[in-house]
């Protein structure tokens, strides 16, 4: 009998190590192989800025209510509030020390599409890299040398404040497990290059289906529900559906998308509000193109 | 007969009476006002987009409209009327009264300094717009709430 117990008792231990192991093997941080980031060259620095203002970087990296010039400061000091919690956003100016300015590019663009911080933690995916994710090496690289010339900040942003268990970062594995992809949220037809683009602004830099998709409970994104509106998770009201079936813009052209993205007037002239308030302000700084290419991808979403 | 002309009389009278009380209501006041404020920049736009001609008259009178309206409009959020009639009113109106105020009041100062040097082409028009709109969304940023 004593025997048995033994056995059996250590048969479950063996279990629960090999379990343990194969929990931590596939949902440790994965970043790149280091190749991904070799070779890139210079970076272009007027596409950095591009994919800085596509990316909203200064939305929740930049003190808030920020302005102008105030905006390029990212030391944080925002928060986002959450059903998870609390989070503040770091300060990622070149700041050797409070900042990210002693960064490498691989842990600058490991962060940016793998979720894997510079000490190999896994990051909440409150910062976007569910979206960065499909975002290409050379626009890390751009993005990376033009945020290496914006001025430093020195403001340490408090520790992220989660309950538990969201206070448990290894369990941020199996969130990427079960979410983290870098494949195409819908099917468009990508031969036409304008929604090519469309598609890889609004899916990956964009993040727009980070506030417009609603969430499960465990934060993933609804995947049968892309950009189809989604509870304000900052408090009251909704942020909107932007498919073409929403009742709100479902109506507008995409030539209406894309002024609406340049002027904040949407077509009856009433204005922009809310946190895209400050997402249109970005969006303003793009070429007319990228406005057009991301009002072509709307357009062309299965209506929700 | 008569019993029902005077039912149908009675009935009319009372939708008649719904309308007016509906209308009279601040928050169906105040979207008017704002909808007031969305048409004048609709007229300044069509002219900043090139899609109307420079028409300084209209210039003057949109711009008279945005001033005017939003002097008044922040009078139209008295306690009790913080929902209702699909009011995007944010309860933070209330919280912070006199920045909302404020707000409002910065449009309108805005509006009138344009106003004293009237824009006297497209392009100044469009610059115009630009000045305006940032005050639209500054205030709709932190006061108004998108229900769908």
């Amino acid at each position: 009998m004593g025997r048995r117990a033994t056995r059996l008792l250590s048969g479950l231990i063996l279990l629960a190590v090999v379990g343990a192991g194969a929990f931590w093997w596939l949902t440790k941080p994965a970043p790149w192989d280091a190749a991904h980031w070799e070779g890139l060259g210079e970076p272009d620095l007027a596409n950095g800025e591009r994919v800085f203002w596509a990316g909203g970087c200064a939305s929740c990296h930049a003190a808030p209510g920020a302005k102008d010039d105030a905006r390029l400061v990212l030391a944080g000091g925002r928060r986002l509030k959450s059903p998870f919690g609390t989070f503040y956003p770091p300060n990622i100016s070149p700041d050797e020390t409070a900042g990210i300015g002693g960064w490498t590019l691989a842990e600058f663009g490991n962060a940016m599409t793998r979720g894997v911080g510079k000490n190999g933690e896994h990051l909440y995916p409150s910062f976007p890299y569910g979206s960065y994710a499909r975002m290409n090496a050379k626009d890390i690289n751009d993005l990376y040398g033009y945020m290496r010339t914006l001025p430093k900040g020195a403001n340490v942003a408090p520790p992220h404040d989660l309950p538990f268990p969201y206070n448990i970062r290894l369990a941020l594995g199996a969130w990427k497990l079960l979410y983290l992809t870098d494949e195409p949220r819908v099917q468009v037809d990508t031969a036409e290059p304008k929604l090519a683009r469309g598609q890889y602004l609004v899916e990956g830099p964009g993040h727009c289906g980070e506030c417009h998709t609603p969430r499960d409970a465990l934060g993933g994104f609804e995947a049968d529900r892309w950009l189809a509106g989604a509870p304000n998770p900052e408090g009251e009201g909704r942020i909107p559906d932007i498919t073409p079936g929403s009742k709100s813009i479902g109506s507008w052209s995409a030539s209406d998308i894309a002024s609406y993205l340049e002027t904040g007037f949407t077509p009856e002239f009433d204005s922009v509000g809310g946190s895209m308030v400050e997402v249109q302000k970005n969006m303003a700084k793009l070429p007319a193109s990228e406005r057009e290419a991301i009002a072509a991808y709307l357009k062309a979403l299965p209506p929700l | 007969m008569k019993i029902r002309a005077f039912v149908l009389a009675a009935a009319l009278a009372g939708l008649g009476m719904t309308a007016v009380t509906a209308a009279d209501e601040p928050q169906a006041v105040r979207q008017q006002l704002m909808k007031k404020v969305g048409a004048a920049a609709g007229a300044l736009s069509g002219i900043a987009k090139g899609e109307k001609p420079y028409d300084a008259e209209i210039v003057k009178a949109s711009l008279s409209t945005i001033s005017e309206t939003v002097k008044v409009f922040p009078n139209h959020f008295p306690a009790g009327s913080e929902t209702g009639s699909e009011s995007e009113a944010s309860p933070k109106i209330w919280e912070n009264m006199d920045d909302f105020k404020a707000k409002a009041a910065k449009l309108g100062s805005d509006a009138q300094k344009i106003l004293a040097e009237l824009p006297a082409d497209q392009a100044g028009v469009g610059a115009a717009l630009g000045v305006l709109g940032k005050d639209c969304a500054s205030c709709h940023e932190s006061y108004r709430l998108k229900k769908e």
